[in-house]
């Protein structure tokens, strides 16, 4: 798997471990978010922990090529996902997957009694939606993430992150409401 | 999003605008358009009301407490795949007591709406609810001071000891029936138990004690071993419902619990 963008910066020259600006403890900053993410993206928690740990240990060992610390946090994210889409195929062969009917009640949990059903509903309609309209809506909606910074961790132009946001919204609000989906209009 | 100030609206400037990606000139434009545009106008408040529930929802995860492996130090040889164990477990964590909770390396969180002593809440709560469990719910010959025969007395008596107006909920909808119950103390003071048994002897407690504080009916969940407890807070009580039971049964229980309380 191809690692986004590594900055030109050579590694050490002496061979010492790399000590560069990244260390465990900015990581670890992140560790909680990028869980957040997986969860939400693989809709259920033990993908999204082994999901984790493999984006940790991949950051861990590649960390000499982040220079800029503020890009930690999309940098986190865009290894994360590159892993998600190659464990993809993996997965799918692996057998049946965690039902997302877990998560749906324990996110239900965390819900005021009223919204429960609520609750339960959006996630498993937010399941059906393709891996691509998940991480668009998930990067952009509950991340907040720009355009730009979304296409980065994708690794697709910002004319695509537009048009795939709008499709995967279109899609979400008929699963959520039903009717017929609007034909949204192709975005350059 | 290098368009003219006046050209057509397209769907492309109407997720910017909601967004917040729409440059300042055009939005007047976007949303004299949405003005007139009644059913579009719905849609994108569609939208935005799905992104509300992105966040409602999938938000909360950020506070869950990690486990082992996802907190640092983190076993690190760079370059060669560390040995790890996948599929943690939490009852393969060791600790004699390890409250999920109490590893969370994001600090405090979960006391969150809870003013922990003081409120009679939190982390401190559940590890005495799990504790009491833990002693009783193994007794053979007096798992409680006033068996279930004595409900009247047993739930008034509870109710004066903690000043506040108790249940004791009925749960054979869930195949069990009140054994009984018992008055306890912890460092806040008097706390109530009590305790139900199926038809297979499994038993699980329920946790009473007066709490302050705004109510949190948000259901928290802990663990320590095998017993799990599912608590919150609500009318002038805290509430957990603990047992060695898998948690999506455990949940189905304090759902009803927390149902027959507010019915």
């Amino acid at each position: 798997m191809p690692l986004p963008k590594p900055p030109p910066d050579p590694p050490p020259a002496n061979g010492a471990p790399a000590n560069g600006p990244v260390d465990e403890r900015a990581i670890a900053a992140q560790v909680p978010r990028l869980r957040r993410y997986a969860a939400a993206l693989a809709g259920n928690l033990s993908d999204a922990d082994d999901l984790v740990q493999d984006c940790i240990e991949k950051a861990l060992a590649n960390r000499h090529t982040l220079r800029d610390v503020t890009r930690l946090g999309g940098w986190l994210l865009s290894i994360l996902h590159n892993l998600h889409v190659s464990g993809l195929r993996w997965r799918r062969r692996r057998g049946p997957e965690v039902p997302v009917e877990d998560l749906a009640n324990d996110l239900a949990l965390s819900a005021a009694p009223a919204d429960r059903a609520e609750v339960r509903d959006f996630v498993r309609a937010f399941n059906q939606l393709s891996e691509e309209h998940r991480a668009v809506l998930l990067l952009t909606g509950l991340e907040g993430l720009s355009y730009r910074e979304a296409a980065e961790v994708l690794g697709v132009p910002v004319g695509t992150v537009m048009s795939r946001l709008a499709r995967a919204r279109e899609r979400l609000r008929v699963l959520l409401d039903g009717g017929t989906e609007q034909a949204v209009r192709r975005i350059k | 999003m290098d368009t003219e100030p006046d050209a057509p609206v397209t769907e492309a400037d109407l997720h910017a605008w909601m967004d917040g990606e729409l440059p300042e000139e055009r939005r007047g434009e976007v949303e004299r358009h949405l003005a007139g545009n009644p059913d579009l106008a719905r849609r994108f408040d569609r939208y935005r009301a799905q992104r509300a529930m992105l966040q409602d929802t999938f938000g909360p995860l950020i506070d869950r407490p990690l486990p082992a492996a996802l907190v640092p130090p983190y076993a690190r040889t760079a370059g060669r795949p560390a040995v790890r164990p996948r599929r943690w477990l939490p009852a393969l964590a060791g600790a004699a007591v390890l409250l999920v909770f109490v590893a969370g390396g994001a600090g405090g969180w979960w006391l969150r709406g809870w003013s922990g002593g003081v409120g009679g809440g939190g982390a401190a709560f559940v590890a005495d609810a799990v504790a009491a469990h833990r002693v009783f719910a193994v007794e053979v010959r007096h798992p409680v001071e006033v068996g279930a025969d004595q409900e009247t007395h047993l739930v008034g008596w509870l109710s004066k000891r903690l000043g506040k107006p108790l249940r004791a909920p009925r749960l054979a909808g869930k195949g069990y029936d009140l054994v009984g119950g018992r008055l306890l103390s912890d460092a806040q003071g008097p706390a109530a138990q009590l305790m139900y048994q199926d038809a297979a002897g499994r038993r699980i407690t329920l946790y009473i004690r007066p709490a302050s504080g705004a109510p949190d009916t948000s259901f928290r969940f802990a663990q320590d071993g095998n017993v799990q407890a599912f608590y919150w807070r609500d009318n002038g009580l805290a509430w957990a419902v603990t047992g060695d039971l898998d948690r999506v049964t455990l949940s189905a229980i304090a759902e009803e619990v927390y149902g027959a309380l507010n019915s």
